[in-house]
């Protein structure tokens, strides 16, 4: 140990340290200063930035002592800076909080809606403030320099952008109000839905307050790891833990079997084994777990713990697992599910075609590299209880799969949501929930998991890798006579929710279009791959690209315009979807085409004042004859809710206050997509109360009511209808209340402002819950909301009660040297039924926009026999801020019946046309089709030298 | 695990060498360690007794100039590179290579000597030194802690990828010189990077030119990767010597680069043939825009920080 000196946001800091610690882990671990996080651990994703002597450096690869006797600023510290600086603001989120003082950068970052998930924000505004300290004026070019290297995950960095300028403007004319981020325009307000309102936690978000799982810590807490499979695929013949039990420092070692109850666990179908036992079928499966008093002594007994394995042939890809002679993953083989989609007769469809194309795409594994990775906390109480604090997507799922591993009743686990740094899919699955709830047992201590950034790349289920098949007859006029796919999904070593995930792709493979006849058929396959399972898009992004990027063949083939191609088949009103089911309102896939075109013709006719439609040919870039641009275009649909005859619902409770404050209760998760905003937003407008005085309670299952998965874009829907009846109930309640009171007809009370009024008194809302109170009636209401029913695939009907629409163009620039490929604007037009926050929902938009353009041109997830290459975010490569284009978007507000204020869900919708916008944009700037995701400029370059029209 | 045991801040260069020694092999020189720690987390090498960080070696972190040489300290970092307007009129080249290196994040910590030390051929610095026919300083420890010192050519410090030739137990760089750019003379550095898979450039080249009465008097041309360490295209550098670079002699200069290229694919990151499709192109931008700077004694880093 070694005394490290050094100042820390202004004060003097002495500490010791062991001389191998790094500057994150001495702020975070020996002095709380939990606000700056560690993403990555290897200097790539930025998250962990603070100021040594006033420039940012990546804290979690910075050798603590290298900081003795410098000036070390935190997030903790940048608003107490500006106040040493003499800066002066008031808090204007929450004026009644006048001695709060907020940097600008902060500000600014909550009002125009910067921090989502919140996570990556205290790397964000360090390395920000950096900028602004030396250029108050940045322009686009310096603040892309400066965040080069410091990523978001969930957005599209514009509203970063924005707010830096702004924060920049607000620090010289400290009294200016910030300047608003310039948002699409939307349907007129009502009270208080539909405005553009900054996220109850944004706040905590930009101070470091925030407090996700690994911000957490118990007295007397010990530290796991997980021993993970050497193979992809193995007998386990053997497994001894005395060495490393042995080891100083070790409270408990355990394998499977040490699990009281189940072994496996599982979403869908429980084939996934907490730990393993007899084989492992991944590269990342749990063998063993460790607790002990550090994480270096827990590592440390990782090594000692010793594994005979049997090596078994490996499964690697989904078309090679279908084969007979295949080796089995499962005892039951490698077929997860066969899914089939059937409309009309194929036979006669292709008859009736004049022009048939066919030809079959690829896309790769993707990884969802949310910014904060893994992370669970056991703590078991005095009277047995167990709790768990997670990030979790699934709240009660994750309960009744703890409690089914200890063989306990579900009411003897508590799981209590922490904030979470990005979802997207990737946290809907156990990780190391099961993992500590055992420990902590085992141990009787808290015991806490962390992955780190390596692990959580090796371990969680990927967006499916996956070969489609795509052949389309059509008429001369462009009228489809029929469509049909085939899908190999590579589904992994465990089910995770891979059937699911793969039917929507299945479902949605021959895109948002009325055809007479439609054939689909689907292979989820298991292979020694990491699991598959729900990744934004949900399978839909894949077949998007391989049905959009046929479409436009067929358009070519045809001689059509593409667009009059998608609008003559695109679904509409009456029409009737490849799983028979008829579309009765709210289908604005043809308004979005609208926007999309009108806005594109109007860029164009800027260089060309004759053009009446959009021109897809290439233009050369003046003075640059070898750089090629061109817009492509593609259009895409995707189902809100859980559907397929699932029992869709969720619960939410809203409780009066005595303050003349409501809190809103339900387990759903926020993920960073604005949840909290929403359904305060629901509750405020029911009730009449402000916006500021609804409080939000979320993810705990002792304390909140079950709003079901956060997945399949619903929790706006279902959770926001199960507050919005929620409140409602409970204003009725308080009007029946001062209805009796006052002697007057409950209709007449109108609520607004936070007060009851009731024919010439005013009743403050709480005054109203006392006197409920009083009378024996209790302030609050539970409502259990459930979603209209939906039909099984393949038995016709409603199989989803919503879809959303979307039409994405992408203007794309390709080097035709050196195949370099660039996006450099996108115009998107979204049918989202109604926009709950505008604000919150460009914020989503942006984000899906981006991590597709991500799974267009940078990401892939590599893995080789069952081994995985891109086990560091340095060979993962999502989008930064230099990848992020100019985005034009478009709300379509066409409304659902039965959706909260007409709304449908908007989470993945914007990951869907994206892929095959840019794709398509690629083959009309230079002739090259892509067939396979990601976009390779080395494959497209040597394609133009070759005079080759794809790459395969 | 413990990456290294111990952590030294030596103040002068007699002092880490010491430490090095002390530790007999089993320490390592560290500056921003953006590299280093890395691969000692990851496991791509052992872990250590001790690193020996030469950040606060005041003598290292020096960039100066006397009677026209150019001398930059092994812990300059990439950072304070970038911000020397000396550099960016005399080594524009060497600006913008660093200027493209990571984020700031990465380019306030990670320096010069750090970029030769590790020894990728692919080192964006390392590739403009190597055009700028930079030597550098060698700190020796002999017997008895007695510290000499000698100017070794930098390209004589690469043994292969990654295989650094200096002895890591008893040497260490303290500095860089190179013969700033005179009337002229003018460089240029360019690269290609790739957006998916490994986070390491495709290739990097660096271009040098003297000129006179519109022929190219020298040239010295340098890329990477192209062969197990950073190299010199001695055949178009020849070629281009005493000749006006035109259009014309392009296709042949860069026949010649590709015969002294060995090229090969790289799983992830980039194929041999796509390689060689790029030796032209990064030829022709580079040579034009080092030629317009010598021509015109203008010299304004392009491309930095992105």
């Amino acid at each position: 140990m070694t005394t490290l000196h050094f100042t820390v946001n202004g004060k003097p800091i002495e500490v010791e340290i062991r001389e191998n610690e790094y500057l994150a882990e001495v702020l975070r671990y020996r002095l709380n200063l939990t606000g700056t996080k560690i993403g990555c651990n290897e200097a790539e994703c930025g998250s962990c930035s603070v100021l040594v002597n006033g420039v940012p450096v990546d804290s979690c690869v910075y050798p603590a002592l290298k900081a003795d006797g410098c000036e070390v600023l935190t997030i903790e510290g940048l608003a107490d800076s500006w106040k040493a600086e003499g800066g002066r603001m008031k808090d204007e989120l929450h004026p009644s909080r006048e001695a709060f003082i907020l940097h600008p950068l902060q500000e600014a970052f909550v009002q125009n809606g910067a921090p989502q998930c919140g996570f990556c924000i205290p790397g964000i505004l360090m390395t920000s403030k950096a900028l602004l300290d030396h250029n108050p004026n940045p322009t686009d070019h310096d603040i892309t320099a400066a965040l080069k290297d410091t990523y978001c995950r969930c957005g599209g960095y514009s509203f970063i952008k924005d707010a830096i300028k702004a924060a920049g403007e607000k620090m010289q004319h400290p009294d200016q109000p910030i300047r608003p981020v310039g948002l699409p325009e939307t349907k007129a307000p009502l009270k208080v839905i539909g405005r553009p309102l900054p996220r109850p936690d944004a706040v905590e978000k930009v101070t470091g307050a925030a407090m996700y799982t690994d911000d957490v810590s118990f007295p007397g807490m010990l530290h796991a790891r997980t021993l993970r499979a050497k193979y992809p695929h193995a007998l386990i013949k053997r497994i001894d833990t005395s060495r490393a039990r042995a080891l100083p420092g070790v409270a408990a070692i355990l394998t499977a079997d040490d699990i009281p109850g189940e072994k496996n666990h599982g979403l869908v179908i429980n084939d996934w084994p907490a730990l393993a036992y007899e084989k492992v079928r991944y590269i990342g499966d749990p063998v063993a777990v460790v607790a002990a008093d550090t994480r270096e002594i827990a590592t440390a007994a990782l090594g000692l713990i010793e594994v005979d394995y049997e090596p078994l042939p490996v499964v690697s890809d989904p078309v090679q697992a279908y084969q007979p002679d295949a080796p089995k993953v499962m005892d039951s083989g490698n077929l997860l599910k066969h899914i089939k989609v059937r409309k009309g007769d194929m036979t006669r469809g292709f008859a009736a075609a004049d022009v048939i194309v066919e030809d079959t795409f690829r896309t790769a594994t993707t990884e969802h590299a949310f910014m904060e990775p893994e992370c669970a906390i056991g703590r078991v109480l005095d009277d047995g209880k167990i709790e768990v604090y997670v990030g979790s997507q699934i709240p009660y799922q994750d309960r009744s799969q703890i409690a089914k591993c200890l063989n306990v009743a579900v009411e003897q686990v508590r799981v209590i949501g922490c904030l979470i740094g990005g979802g997207f899919g990737g946290k809907e699955d156990i990780a190391g929930q099961i993992h500590v709830a055992l420990l902590t047992r085992a141990t009787g201590h808290p015991v806490k998991m962390l992955y780190d950034r390596h692990e959580s790349l090796l371990f969680h289920p990927k967006r499916h890798a996956t070969v489609i098949r795509v052949k389309i007859g059509a008429k001369r006029d462009g009228t489809l006579t029929a469509v049909e796919t085939e899908l190999y999904g590579d589904s992994g070593a465990y089910a995770s929710l891979g059937e699911k995930v793969m039917t929507r792709a299945t479902t949605h493979s021959a895109g948002p279009y009325e055809a007479p006849n439609v054939q689909a058929d689907c292979y989820a396959m298991y292979t020694n791959n990491p699991p598959s399972g729900a990744f934004r898009g949900f399978g839909v992004t894949q077949s998007a690209f391989a049905v959009e990027s046929m479409m436009d063949r067929l358009a070519e083939a045809l001689a059509m315009d593409r667009i009059e191609l998608r609008r003559k088949n695109a679904l509409k009103v009456g029409s009737v979807t490849n799983t028979g089911q008829l579309l009765r309102e709210s289908v604005g896939l043809l308004e979005c085409v609208d926007k999309v075109e009108s806005k594109i013709v109007e860029l164009q006719q800027m260089g060309d004042a004759s053009l009446s439609r959009i021109s897809f040919a290439p233009h050369p870039v003046p003075g640059a004859p070898h750089r090629l641009r061109a817009w492509g275009l593609a259009v895409g649909y995707k189902n809100t809710g859980l559907g397929g005859g699932a029992p869709d619902k969720s619960s939410a409770e809203v409780e009066l206050r005595a303050d003349g404050t409501a809190e809103v209760r339900t387990s759903s998760a926020e993920l960073g997509q604005g949840l909290p905003a929403v359904v305060a937003m629901c509750a405020a407008e029911e009730l009449g109360l402000p916006y500021e005085r609804v409080r939000v309670l979320l993810s705990d299952t002792d304390c909140t009511p079950d709003g079901g998965p956060t997945t399949a874009s619903r929790q706006t829907y279902v959770t926001g209808n199960a507050v919005r009846y929620a409140a409602k109930t409970l204003r009725e309640a308080v009007a029946a209340t001062l209805a009796e009171k006052y002697d007057v007809p409950p209709d007449s009370i109108r609520f607004e402002e936070g007060l009851a009024r009731v024919s010439g008194h005013t009743v403050p809302l709480g005054d109203a819950a006392v006197l409920m109170k009083n009378e024996g009636r209790s302030p609050k209401a539970l409502y259990e909301y459930w979603a209209p029913k939906t039909q099984p695939l393949g038995t016709g009907g409603d199989m989803h009660f919503g879809f959303s629409f979307a039409a994405q163009a992408a203007e794309v620039e390709v080097d035709t040297q050196t195949g370099e490929v660039h996006v450099l604007r996108l115009v998107a037009a979204h049918d989202i039924g109604r926009a709950i926050n505008p604000m919150a929902l460009q914020g989503q938009i942006e984000g899906g926009m981006i991590m597709a353009l991500g799974n267009a041109l940078t990401e892939e997830f590599i893995v080789e026999g069952g081994y995985v290459f891109t086990d560091y975010l340095a060979r993962y490569k999502m989008p930064s801020i230099k990848h992020a284009p100019e985005i034009i978007s478009f709300i379509v507000e066409d409304e659902t019946a039965d959706g909260p204020y007409g709304a449908k869900g908007v989470g993945e919708i914007a990951s869907i046309p994206t892929t095959p916008a840019i794709a398509n944009a690629i083959y009309n700037a230079v002739g090259v089709r892509v067939m396979s995701t990601p976009v390779d400029q080395d494959k497209i370059l040597l394609a133009l030298r070759r005079g080759e029209h794809e790459t395969r | 695990m413990t990456l290294w045991e111990h952590y030294h801040l030596p103040r002068s260069v007699d002092e880490a060498l010491s430490s090095l020694a002390a530790y007999d092999g089993r320490a390592c020189v560290v500056a921003g360690g953006t590299d280093l720690l890395l691969e000692l987390q990851q496991g791509r090498k052992p872990p250590v007794a001790a690193l020996v960080d030469v950040t606060r070696v005041s003598e290292m972190t020096q960039i100066a100039e006397t009677d026209g040489t150019i001398y930059v300290g092994a812990a300059v970092t990439h950072t304070h590179i970038v911000a020397s307007p000396l550099l960016a009129a005399r080594a524009t080249c060497l600006v913008e290579s660093c200027g493209v290196v990571g984020g700031p994040q990465v380019r306030n910590v990670g320096t010069l000597g750090g970029n030769v030390a590790h020894a990728l051929p692919a080192g964006d610095g390392t590739i403009s030194l190597v055009a700028l026919e930079a030597e550098a300083e060698i700190a020796v420890s002999g017997r008895r802690s007695a510290v000499s010192r000698e100017w070794r050519p930098v390209l004589s410090l690469f043994k292969g990828p990654g295989k650094s030739a200096l002895d890591r137990s008893r040497e260490l760089i303290v500095r860089f010189r190179f013969k700033g750019a005179g009337s002229g003379e003018g460089s240029a550095f360019k690269r290609m990077m790739r957006p998916q898979g490994v986070a390491l450039p495709i290739m990097g080249m660096a271009v040098w030119l003297k000129v006179s009465g519109g022929v190219v008097d020298e040239a010295r041309i340098a890329l990477g990767p192209a062969g197990p360490t950073p190299m010199r295209a001695t055949k178009a550098e020849t070629y281009l010597s005493d000749i006006p670079l035109v259009d014309d002699v392009l296709p042949q200069l860069a026949d010649l680069v590709l015969q002294d290229a060995q090229l090969r694919t790289s799983p992830h990151r980039a194929t041999a043939d796509y390689r060689a499709e790029l030796i032209p192109v990064l030829l022709e931008r580079a040579l034009k825009l080092a030629h317009r700077r010598a021509a015109t004694g203008e010299a304004v880093p392009e491309g930095l920080g992105m």
